[in-house]
Formats: C-alpha cells, sequence, structure tokens
C-alpha cells in the first residue's frame, strides 16, 4: 500500500464524479434490460406516468421485481466493498474482508442450519444467518482481544472459519437432496429475494453505516502507518477496533442473510480503487462506496440476462468475472513495475 | 373516470382469462411436466424447468432454470397464462409475486406417494381443463398397479445405489428410491438411514444385500459394471458373487411419475430374473 499523495485534490473528486456517472448509466440500463425487454425511453412514463394499456406488464415487472433489486444491488455492493476496504485498514492487510472476521461463515452456518433443520421460508433463513454471522463476529471478538494488536483477532476469525466451515459440513452430510439443493443455491448467493420492504429496512441502514465508516478515513490512513505509530498518534486503537469491526458486522450481518454468499466483491472493488487513486481512505472508501454498487449492479445485471430465461446465481458472477480480472491486473501491475 | 374505466378493462380481461383454458402453460417440477405430456396437453407448454427430462419435448422448451430457484422475470418472459408448479417449486416469495402480478398459479402435490401422484394428476388435468382425461390416466395407473401387485414378490434384501458426485450413495428411508423398492417387494438393507448417505464399506459387507439396484448415469459416473462389484464393502457381498445387479433408467426408477406401474413391473421382473441364478 503506498500513499499516492499527487492523487488526491483534483483527481479524486473527478473520479468519485465518474464512477457516480458510470452507476447511474448502469443501473438505468440494468433497469431497462433482462428477461422481459423493457425500452429505455418508457422508463419515464411506467415510473412516473399512466402506463399505456397493454404495457402493465412492464410496470409491474419494472416496479415490483426489477427495481428494487436493482436498487438492492447497489445497496449491497456498496456495504459490501466499503467494509471490505475498513477490514483492509483495520487488518494492514490487502487480502482481508468482512469474511475473515466470521461475518460470512456464520451467516452461512446460520442460514444452513436453518434449511436443514426448520422448513425453511425467507423469514427463518434470514434471521438465522444474522445471529449467526453477529455471533461468529462477536466470538472472534471477544476471543481475539487476548492477543495484543490486530494479530488475536485474525487468528480468532480463522478458526472460528474453521469451526463454522465444519459445522456446515454437518448439517450438509445430514440434509436431503431438496435441502442440499437449497444450500448450494444460498452459497452461490442471490438478489432475487429483493423487494421494497426489504430495501426499506436496509437502504437506510447501509447509508447511515457507510457514512460512519467513511468519517473514519483519518483512523484508517493512520492505521496505514503501523499500529504503534497510530496509536502514538493519539488513537485508542482497542476502541477503534471494536468500533469498525461491530459496524461490518451489524451492516453485512443483515445483507448476508438477504442475499447467500456474494464473493470477491469485498475484496476486489477496494483494490481496484486502491491501484488508481491512490490508499487515501479519505477518497478511497467513498469511492468504494460506488465502485461497489457499480460492480455489483453490473454483475447482477449480467446474472440475470446470460441464460434467460433463467438465472445464474450472482455469487458464480462475482468470482467468475472478478476473479479472472483481479488476476489480469495483477499481471499488468506487476509488468508496469 | 379513467380509472373506473381500467377497473372494468382490468375485469373483463380477467373474467375472460377465467374462461378460457389456459393455452400459454410453464411447469416447474419433473414429474409435473410428464404429466401435463401424459395428458396429451404437451403442445400448450411454452416452457419447463431443468428438472422436466422426459419426454425428450420436455427438453427442448425453454428452461427458467431448477424448479427450487425459479426467476420470476424469467418465468413473466414467457409470458405464461398458467404455471403450474410442484409444491417443492420455489422460492416461495418467487411465486407468490408471480400471482401478484397477475399470473395463475397452481401448486400441486408432489411427494414420493400413489396418493401424491394421484392428486397431482387430477389437479394438473383440472388445471388444464382437462378433469375427465385426468381421471381416465388415474384409473389407467390403478389398474397397471393392480397388475403389478400380481407379479410375485422375491422379498429380496437389496441396496439401491446412486452416483452423482463421484461418491457412491445408498438410499436409507424417507426416499423415493425406499418407496419404490418397497413397492416392488424388496426390503431396503438401508432401511435405518435417513436419506442418501455416502456408503461406508463395513456397513454394506455387513449388511450383506442379495440384490444391487443402481441407476443407469450412476454405474457410468462410477466406471462400469466390473469397477462397480469390485468397489470395497460392495465386493464382498452375495450380490457382488452373483452378479445380481439390476440397472435401470434414473427418471423412470426414481421419478415415481405416471410411469410408476412400468417401473415396477421391470423392476419385480428383474429382481426374480436375478434371484433365480
Amino acid at each position: 500500500m503506498s500513499w499516492r499523495a499527487s492523487a488526491g485534490r483534483t483527481a479524486a473528486p473527478l473520479a468519485l464524479l465518474l464512477l457516480g456517472a458510470a452507476l447511474a448509466a448502469a443501473a438505468l440500463a440494468a433497469s431497462s434490460s433482462g428477461a422481459v425487454r423493457i425500452p429505455l425511453g418508457e422508463l419515464p412514463s411506467l415510473l412516473w406516468g399512466q402506463p399505456a394499456p397493454g404495457n402493465e406488464l412492464w410496470r409491474n415487472v419494472l416496479i415490483d421485481i426489477r427495481l428494487p433489486r436493482v436498487l438492492f444491488a447497489l445497496v449491497a455492493g456498496a456495504a459490501l466493498a466499503v467494509s471490505g476496504a475498513s477490514m483492509q485498514a483495520l487488518f494492514r492487510n490487502p487480502l482481508a474482508e468482512p469474511g475473515l472476521i466470521g461475518i460470512s461463515a456464520g451467516g452461512a452456518l446460520g442460514a444452513v442450519g436453518a434449511i436443514v433443520l426448520t422448513s425453511g421460508g425467507f423469514w427463518i433463513l434470514a434471521p438465522a444467518a444474522f445471529a449467526g454471522s453477529l455471533l461468529a463476529t462477536f466470538c472472534a471478538y471477544a476471543l481475539g482481544r487476548r492477543v495484543p494488536g490486530v494479530a488475536g483477532l485474525l487468528l480468532a476469525g480463522i478458526a472460528i472459519n474453521a469451526v463454522a466451515g465444519s459445522l456446515i459440513g454437518l448439517f450438509t452430510f445430514v440434509a436431503n437432496d431438496a435441502q442440499l439443493r437449497d444450500l448450494t443455491f444460498w452459497s452461490m448467493g442471490s438478489l432475487a429475494g429483493a423487494n421494497w420492504t426489504l430495501l426499506a429496512f436496509l437502504g437506510p441502514w447501509v447509508l447511515l453505516m457507510s457514512l460512519w465508516l467513511m468519517g473514519q478515513w483519518r483512523v484508517m490512513n493512520a492505521l496505514l502507518l503501523g499500529e504503534r505509530e497510530a496509536q502514538h498518534l493519539g488513537y485508542a486503537l482497542k476502541r477503534v477496533r471494536a468500533q469498525l469491526v461491530l459496524a461490518c458486522a451489524l451492516m453485512i450481518g443483515p445483507l448476508v442473510a438477504a442475499t447467500g454468499g456474494i464473493a470477491f466483491v469485498g475484496l476486489v472493488v477496494p483494490h481496484l480503487v486502491r491501484m488508481t487513486l491512490g490508499a487515501n481512505h479519505r477518497w478511497l472508501l467513498p469511492a468504494c462506496v460506488l465502485g461497489g454498487a457499480l460492480a455489483l449492479v453490473l454483475a447482477d445485471w449480467l446474472s440475470r440476462v446470460a441464460v434467460v430465461p433463467a438465472e445464474l446465481p450472482i455469487g458464480l458472477v462475482t468470482s467468475l468475472v472478478g476473479g479472472p480480472f483481479f488476476l489480469w491486473l495483477l499481471a499488468r501491475g506487476r509488468r508496469h513495475g | 373516470m379513467k380509472r373506473w374505466l381500467a377497473v372494468v378493462i382490468g375485469w373483463t380481461l380477467a373474467a375472460a382469462a377465467q374462461a378460457a383454458p389456459p393455452e400459454r402453460v410453464v411447469t416447474l417440477g419433473g414429474s409435473v411436466t410428464e404429466i401435463v405430456y401424459q395428458l396429451e396437453q404437451g403442445a400448450r407448454l411454452v416452457g419447463d424447468d431443468l428438472s422436466s427430462l422426459y419426454p425428450d419435448a420436455a427438453t427442448r422448451l425453454p428452461r427458467v432454470g431448477y424448479y427450487r430457484s425459479v426467476p420470476v422475470e424469467g418465468v413473466l418472459a414467457l409470458k405464461p397464462d398458467l404455471v403450474l408448479a410442484s409444491e417443492q417449486a420455489g422460492p416461495p416469495d418467487a411465486l407468490k409475486r408471480l400471482g401478484d402480478v397477475g399470473v395463475r398459479v397452481v401448486t400441486v402435490p408432489d411427494s414420493p406417494s400413489v396418493d401424491s401422484l394421484k392428486a397431482r394428476i387430477r389437479n394438473i388435468a383440472e388445471a388444464l381443463d382437462v378433469a375427465p382425461a385426468g381421471e381416465r390416466l388415474v384409473e389407467r395407473i390403478a389398474r397397471e398397479l393392480k397388475a403389478v401387485e400380481a407379479i410375485p414378490v422375491t422379498n429380496a434384501r437389496a441396496i439401491l445405489l446412486l452416483n452423482r458426485t463421484g461418491a457412491m450413495q445408498g438410499a436409507g428411508r424417507g426416499t423415493a428410491a425406499n418407496e419404490v423398492m418397497s413397492m416392488a417387494g424388496l426390503v431396503n438393507v438401508l432401511k435405518e438411514q435417513q436419506g442418501y448417505k455416502p456408503l461406508s464399506a463395513e456397513a454394506v459387507s455387513a449388511l450383506a444385500p442379495d440384490v444391487i439396484v443402481v441407476t443407469k448415469t450412476s454405474l457410468e459416473a462410477s466406471g462400469g459394471l466390473d469397477k462397480l462389484l469390485a468397489l470395497p464393502g460392495l465386493a464382498s457381498t452375495p450380490a457382488a458373487a452373483q452378479k445380481r445387479v439390476i440397472v435401470m433408467d434414473d427418471l423412470l426408477l426414481l421419478g415415481m411419475g405416471p410411469r410408476l406401474p412400468q417401473a415396477l413391473t421391470e423392476l419385480k421382473r428383474e429382481a426374480a430374473g436375478v434371484m433365480a441364478r
């Protein structure tokens, strides 16, 4: 991670503006295309006017199904990327992501338990997944606190992930065929559950948490220098650590519960942004919010249009597109030194 | 005034839709699709799901993905006036949404039993406005099942093997496989086990089944008959020693659809044949 002081002043706000514009364009395009094609020009009249007779299907699809989904992709992508960036700052490690402290594995464990032990249904699965992710994160934090520095949290997180993974394996073993299929689909992620109620809960929540995280850019910058240096600069690291972990868990927990596993966004987007804008968190964090939203809106769009009339799981799209793209970036970066 | 007019037009359209038999049908669930074809209503299908593998025509329709993760938009894009869904289809939210945007969704019973099969056929036939044909199909199946009962049972101790993922699995109770075996007069040696579980070599040799039932694709996945019989645990069973192996088509054997009598006949005859060795 390198400070790039030169990128800042004018370049960064411009980049944010560009990202915002790209996000708006992608959201519009994603709203108009899908299994049911809605012409771009019809969007305003469908949204605000009286739809022409015969266009009721378009209106239903747009308002009830597609729009909440696009907006949900936006919210989830922003949350994943900004919490990924925060975790990378906290752990001072470019491999960090929310999953590291057990958020995803705990959520998956809760979901799997709900699928196998109960009759299922979203309103059992989602709270179970949320509870699982919070519990796993709490365990990782409480156990990791006994070791000085962030290393304890990291080790406890790894152990919690292993435990959750094996418990998931145990549930998989006792699951029947139908449950196994559900498990597989859940772990590959989907935004199909998006609706206005969910969005009304999670939208403001993610916005609030993202704003708070963005406000922490000074301490994240200080952490770039090193833990001791940050402490010397006057930050109470124990409290900072607790706050960052809690914020990420509270933000990502309910998302994991609602979407299942969406890999790679929390890891790759902060990297992409850092490669272009530098590591100053003042700009990195808002750029992650926009970039993550953009990435997930595009990924969900791809998942909807790739195999019409079926749908690809979105977690598959993010890792299938994100993985190779990331490798290519790494290879290119190495060549240019 | 405008709104009032819209309501009236809406009602008229809805009433018309109720009156006319559905012409654009999407099925979710392999057995549901098979029954629609058995009722000779296949021409009315405009889409089905990935589990609809029989008859061949079903595989050439647009597929909306697997029936347990149905995409709302994908189904709507086919402009269906009726969605026939297995009770196993889902997620429930997706089916509810289809209903919310005005598509008629009929959910039919779908569990591995004869009663469920009969109810499924009747519900589907009614939804398609061909209730008499459904009744005839139910009667035919009942008649054929009677005929199957007349074939003498072997009461052979059998194990049913599946190989989907590379590891051989045995069918326990609570599975379609168990139901089919008991209807065909075979004793499932794994009936103490719940669901499909990876095979334990020691347990299998201790249970010593007389007959091995295996599906076609599972046999191919395991690399043929010789490889199967050489598997640890299986090799020492009486079934392997006498080469008493029954190979059957996956869907025919485990589908528990309208071809159930045919599956039972085949299984019973084969069992009697290999046990005579």
